[in-house]
């Protein structure tokens, strides 16, 4: 397993948020994180690598505990995250942008540079130097995408990122993220329905009110439409 | 146009004014260094160093004695560089001991705390290099002067000016061309999110503090050929760092530069103009650069506003039946002690008590109105000069000087309330100690007036209070009502508006209060009652002294409010007793009173951000703690039905 969580619990300050969050990922898999605003996929994700403070649980990256160290060293140890907002430096370059995610290569993972990235995102790579808060709301997605890849990880999680974007955009982010799938990355891709995750991903988590609801293949979940509509968004 | 009035009449003035120029610019680059360092730290930590002033210092005595032992260019410059490398590090070990802990608490601890560091320092300089001011060594190589229109200007005055735009043009290198830069300038916008790229944000911190210290230690070292060297520089930089920063916009190295140059020109042109009073021209352009832009000339407005001041503020109640007769018991404990106590003891009683009025001021800006204030001590001294002025130039008897203190207090905090309100958090700190240092000058400068530094002497109470009985009682009676008083307005709709518009600008605008009228009232009414504490402290000495406004009253009220605890409506009251009672013990004991005291803050900060009060409510009110998560697991079945 590349990734395992058990019991996880979050709050934000008194307010508890996560309940016993259970999640697996294995290596080379694309999961989606399913479920409606305010369900608790971004606090899953924001647990994960270590950034809300009121946590307990297990959380295993590669065999190995990460539930107690900061959120750079989660990240050094090769799990990358793309948050919601996307939250690139409006201040710096796009190339600038990717030179504060580089990381040093990592064994047995593909190393990633800005060229290979500008292939992936050929849009980028005709605004080298453009700074960050001049770009599209496509274009930063991608930027932050890149961003994270520029650290070499090998699981990635990626916080909606299909999320208002142009429907030319989001097959563009599909095709991109499966060739991602390519590499060898494990990817989990949270979402607040099936359309995008259903292009990509193997299996699916719904999540619901901070508890786990279903765990099963896109196959399953497709033929089980009141799940889906209960939990989903349309 | 008044350049061309006066070229049209006399054309020498025009050299004086280049010559004032470059002057002005060449002290530009001393201070365009320790701002930037500022401003680089403020970007990343948003932390305001106080104790930059205290680096910058550091440099100045470090680069001394460096540059006396070793001779030679080599021995100058490079002890320059080495004083302030060592000067650096010295930052960096305080960033990693102190401000490691405390990068979560709200700014006014930061900035308390930092200046205790200054205070420390302040003692360890004279203990370390005596009390005298320094001379050093002139610059090798720059010790002549060169000829312009006649006059001479110090060839070290052109290196200087050369240099600031030398070091601005590096800084901007480092920080577009080299990957640690480029990490810093991420960090100053979104410094999670870098944390989330694998950034180890420890090492960055502490690097990015090193740095800045280093250009103001190196600011410091660069003036020992041009002014002696002294341990007041600390206090004297920091506030006109503080206006450059204000001015050019917290974060902005760029800004920094612009407003030293602004600055330090205002600075040199306005002794031509204006020679007394060349500070107004300063704080006039601080003023219009304020109102326009609150950020400053190239600054950003902060992402997102922190917390002021409390951490978590319980609910506030007005005091039961029996807390209100314990009061009134210790009260009238107090009064009975002109009976027992002696002469010396009853001074100390008075002047506690003075502080007691000061600090509940004070509290009450901070607490209600979210307001922190650096430069309390403007009120309180102008409220001691104004009865002083009264009795000295109207001979006014007593009763009537302290009601003209409170009133000089009033119309000080009604005119630059105006302008702090306009701003929140460090900026507004910022504000209030810059305009307190700004009529702390001008009562230093306007000698005919104020007396300048040998004060107003002979400022007597009436006969019936001056007895140190009398005047206790006196002191007691205003400070009870004045504490009642400012109590009394934490509970009435007043209060009430001033703590929505402190919570939640949002919020406060729904419920239809403006914030920055309520807070500007909430100023206001602090200011006076500081200004009645000031007037009876005039007084008490039966003198007055620029000392009454200057920054270590404002700080002795910070630790007051902060060492009875923030979060309490009261607390004041203990801390200013506590606090005083210990200061003026100390100061008996020891030459080394600001360091014990620098000592006791920076302690307080780290260890106990909720004072004594707020300490003793906390464990009063311990409830245990209700389990959280009462939702029962609902079943697949009953939520579809809560979902539809
Ligand atoms: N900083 C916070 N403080 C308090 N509560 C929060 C905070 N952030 C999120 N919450 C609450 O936690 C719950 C889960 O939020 P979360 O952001 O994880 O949902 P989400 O599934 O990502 O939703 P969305 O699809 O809108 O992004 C919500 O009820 C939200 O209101
Ligand atoms: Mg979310």
């Amino acid at each position: 397993m590349k990734l395992e969580v058990a019991g996880l619990n979050s709050f934000y300050g008194r307010a508890h948020i996560l309940f016993d969050v259970a999640l697996e990922v294995g290596k080379g898999e694309v999961v989606a994180l399913l479920g409606r605003n305010g369900a608790g996929k971004s606090t899953t994700f924001r647990s994960v690598v270590g950034l809300v403070s009121g946590r307990s649980g297990q959380v295993k990256f590669e065999g190995e505990d990460i539930s107690r160290l900061p959120s750079y060293e989660i990240v050094r140890r090769g799990l990358g995250y793309v948050p919601e907002d996307r939250r690139i430096f409006t201040d710096l370059t796009v190339e600038e942008n990717f030179e504060v995610g580089r990381q040093k290569p990592r064994e047995g993972v593909a190393a990633w540079s800005q060229d290979r990235i500008y292939t992936l995102f050929p849009n980028l790579g005709e605004m080298r130097k453009r700074l960050g808060g001049e770009m599209s709301g496509g274009e930063q997605q991608m930027l932050s995408i890149g961003r994270t890849l520029m650290g070499n990880p090998s699981l990635v999680l990626l916080d909606e990122p299909s999320e208002g974007l142009a429907p030319k955009i989001v097959e563009q982010m599909a095709d991109a993220i499966l060739a991602m799938k390519r590499e060898g990355l494990s990817i989990v891709i949270s979402e607040q329905n099936l359309h995008f995750a259903k292009l990509i991903c193997d299996r699916a988590y719904i999540i619901e009110k901070g508890r786990m609801r279903f765990s099963g293949t896109i196959a399953e979940l497709e033929a089980h439409p009141e799940v889906r509509d209960a939990y989903l968004a349309v | 146009m008044i350049v061309a009035t006066q070229t049209a009449t006399k054309g020498a003035n025009v050299e004086l004014l280049l010559v004032q120029a470059l002057s002005g610019l060449a002290s530009a680059a001393s201070l365009f260094l320790v701002a930037s360092g500022l401003s680089i730290i403020f970007g990343v930590t948003r932390i305001v160093n106080f104790a930059h002033g205290a680096f910058y210092m550091l440099g100045a005595y470090m680069a001394y004695t460096l540059t006396s032992r070793f001779a030679g260019p080599l021995g100058f410059w490079g002890g320059l560089v080495v004083a302030s490398l060592i000067v650096a590090a010295l930052g960096a070990l305080m960033e990693m001991v102190l401000l490691r802990r405390i990068y979560q608490a709200p700014e006014l601890f930061q900035l308390l705390a930092t200046f205790g560091v200054t205070l420390m320092v302040q003692d360890l300089v004279v203990l370390i290099w005596g009390p005298d001011d320094l001379m050093g060594p002139r610059a090798p190589g720059f010790t002549g002067a060169f000829e312009l229109f006649g006059r001479r200007i110090p060839s070290y005055d052109a290196l200087l000016i050369v240099l600031g735009p030398l070091v601005l043009g590096l800084l901007w290198l480092l920080f577009h061309r080299t990957r640690w830069g480029v990490l810093v300038r991420a960090a100053t916008q979104d410094r999670d999110m870098v944390a989330c790229l694998g950034v180890n944000q420890k090492w960055l911190f502490t690097s990015v503090f090193a740095l800045g210290v280093f250009l103001a230690a190196l600011g410091g070292a660069l003036q020992i050929p041009r002014t002696t060297v002294t341990h007041a520089m600390d206090l004297s930089i920091i506030v006109e760092v503080f206006v450059v920063v204000v001015i050019g916009g917290l974060g902005s190295v760029t800004g920094a530069f612009f407003a030293a140059v602004l600055v330090s020109e205002l600075n040199a042109l306005g002794i031509l103009v204006l020679p007394k009073i060349s500070l107004i021209a300063v704080f006039l352009v601080m003023a219009v650069v304020l109102v326009v832009r609150p950020f400053g000339l190239l600054g950003k407005p902060e992402r997102a506003p922190r917390a002021a001041a409390g951490l978590s503020f319980r609910p506030w109640k007005p005091m039961t039946q029996i807390e209100r007769i314990g009061v009134a018991l210790i009260v009238a404990m107090a009064a009975l002690l002109p009976l027992f106590a002696g002469d010396y003891t009853l001074s100390v009683g008075s002047e506690i008590l003075v502080f007691v009025l000061f600090a509940s001021s004070l509290h009450f800006m901070m607490t209600v109105g979210g307001l922190a204030s650096f430069g309390h001590a403007a009120y309180f001294g102008l409220g001691a000069y104004g009865a002083a002025f009264a009795v000295k130039f109207l001979g006014a008897p007593m009763g009537v000087a302290l009601l003209i203190g409170p009133l000089f207090g009033m119309l000080g905090a009604i005119v630059s309330g105006w302008f702090c309100v306009r701003l929140t958090g460090v900026y507004f700190a910022m504000l209030t100690l810059a305009f307190a240092q700004i009529i702390w000058s001008v009562t230093f400068q306007w000698v005919e007036v104020t007396g300048g530094d040998n004060g107003l002497l002979g400022i007597w109470p009436a006969r019936w209070a001056s007895s140190p009985q009398g005047f206790f009682w006196l002191t007691l009676g205003i400070a009870v009502v004045g504490v009642a008083l400012l109590r009394m307005l934490v509970f009435s709709p007043f209060g009430f508006g001033l703590r929505a518009a402190r919570d939640s600008t949002l919020r406060a605008d729904a419920i239809g209060i403006n914030r920055k009228s309520v807070q500007w009232a909430a100023f206001v009414v602090s200011g006076t009652f500081a200004g009645l504490a000031g007037a009876l402290f005039a007084f008490l000495k039966g003198s007055v002294f620029p000392d009454s406004l200057a920054i270590p009253i404002s700080v002795d009220g910070l630790v007051m409010v902060l060492l009875g605890g923030i979060e309490t409506v009261s607390g004041a009251v203990v801390g200013a007793i506590v606090y005083k009672a210990l200061a003026i013990w100390l100061m008996s004991q020891t030459d080394l009173s600001k360091l014990i005291l620098g000592a006791i803050i920076v302690l307080l900060v780290v260890a106990s951000p909720k004072g004594i009060v707020g300490f003793i409510e906390h464990i009063r009110h311990r409830r245990p703690r209700t389990p959280t998560g009462a939702d029962v697991p609902d079943s697949l079945g009953i939520n579809m039905k809560a979902a539809e």
